[in-house]
């Protein structure tokens, strides 16, 4: 069987100061995708590489890596459209490594809590009997934002977060607006206060990366422009208007 | 924990970053055509103070104007603003969501409105010359 070489990121926190690579040949099977062929070099080649994934069926997320200079999941990622190689594979941009391909994930998990991605509401209004019911349209409001899977590839693709890592980044401003735009949630004014900081939505200019490198269509570049939009009306608002106007 | 903290491989960004992909370098002359923009804004005050200062100083800017490297700079000017308009066109409909009886307008149509808004106003000014 013919065959492709794995460039893979090597780092070995005891031991190395920097990552190196390290070549691996792989069977270049029709039906592998970058993940197999990490699980091949893990079983058969070389039981000491590190990397995270679990599904293996893009929807946990968990498979995210650099391969040819692109943030990908390896799970949907085939060694076929990369051949015939070598295929580099890295870590995650923009986050640290913690060995191999496993980057350091407490910042994103810190500012996804942030922006409280839940329903917000005073239920203390609310018939426990009754259902909230939603039309399609409202539906259709915010569905699109609700397909992120926390994978960290819009973060590994904007060069903001890069150089400047208090930035909120795409995906928790996306999934900031999954619940601003849910016609259940009344929490938009408590999420504002981190949204409209300077670290917030404030922060992105547009380079629209995020968007790009979205394996779930999600949008973020839209979701927070449309973000900027409320910001700057309620900035507005509040300058303007008397406190009972608002 | 501090322990595994201080053995994480911190990665940089190259001070080169933009050129690692042609949508970034995209996105830096974009910004950097708003220079462009700002040049006209300037050029447009510099007429008004010359129509301000009476029939003599309007035509001295006319004359300055006319000069081959003002023509030169303002066609160059002219591209880098069109190269402006036309890059935030093309992402205005992913910052605009308008709906119309529940359903989101399309965005080639939201852009398409922007194109046509674009040329109606210039018809406009033409007209007026």
């Amino acid at each position: 069987m013919a065959e492709i070489t794995l460039r893979v990121s090597r780092y070995q926190p005891e031991t190395d100061t920097a990552p190196t690579f390290q070549e691996y040949a792989v069977p270049l099977r029709e039906d592998w995708a970058i993940l197999d062929a990490l699980n091949y070099i893990k079983d058969e080649l070389d039981p000491t590489l590190s990397y995270r994934w679990s599904c293996r069926m893009g929807i946990c997320g968990s498979c995210g890596m650099t391969v040819n200079g692109e943030p990908k999941l390896s799970c949907g990622t085939f060694l076929v459209d990369h051949a015939p190689g070598p295929i580099l594979v890295e870590p995650l941009r923009n986050f640290p490594v913690i060995r191999d391909l496993v980057i350091e994930m407490t910042d994103f998990m810190h500012k996804l809590g942030a922006v409280q991605p839940w329903i917000i509401r005073d239920e203390t209004e609310d018939d426990p009997s009754s259902e909230l019911l939603q039309t399609p349209s409202q539906l259709d409001d915010y569905k699109q934002y609700s397909m992120c899977i926390n994978c960290m590839l819009c973060y590994s693709a904007c060069p903001v977060y890069g150089l400047d890592s208090a930035f909120i980044g795409p995906a928790a401003i996306a999934l900031a607006q999954r619940y601003n735009l849910d016609s259940r949630d009344e929490g938009a004014a408590e999420r504002l206060d981190v949204l409209s900081d300077d670290e917030g939505v404030w922060g992105c200019t547009f380079v629209g990366e995020c968007t790009r490198a979205c394996p779930k269509g999600v949008d973020p570049a839209g979701a927070i422009q449309r973000a900027k939009l409320v910001a700057a009306n309620e900035a507005m608002k509040a300058f303007l208007l008397p406190k009972w106007a608002r | 924990m501090t322990e595994l903290r201080q053995r994480l491989y911190r990665q940089r960004v190259s001070l080169f970053w933009w050129l690692s992909k042609p949508t970034y370098l995209l996105f830096v002359v974009r910004e950097l055509t708003s220079v462009a923009v700002v040049w006209f804004v300037v050029y447009l005050l510099l007429l008004v103070r010359a129509v301000g200062a009476g029939p003599e100083s309007y035509q001295d800017f006319l004359d300055w104007s006319a000069r081959p490297w003002m023509v030169a700079v303002n066609a160059v000017a002219l591209a880098l603003a069109v190269f402006h308009t036309v890059t935030w066109f093309l992402v205005t409909p992913q910052a605009m969501v308008l709906k119309v009886r529940g359903r989101r307008i399309p965005g080639a149509a939201l852009a398409g409105a922007l194109y046509a808004m674009w040329f109606l106003v210039s018809a406009v000014i033409l007209w007026l010359l």
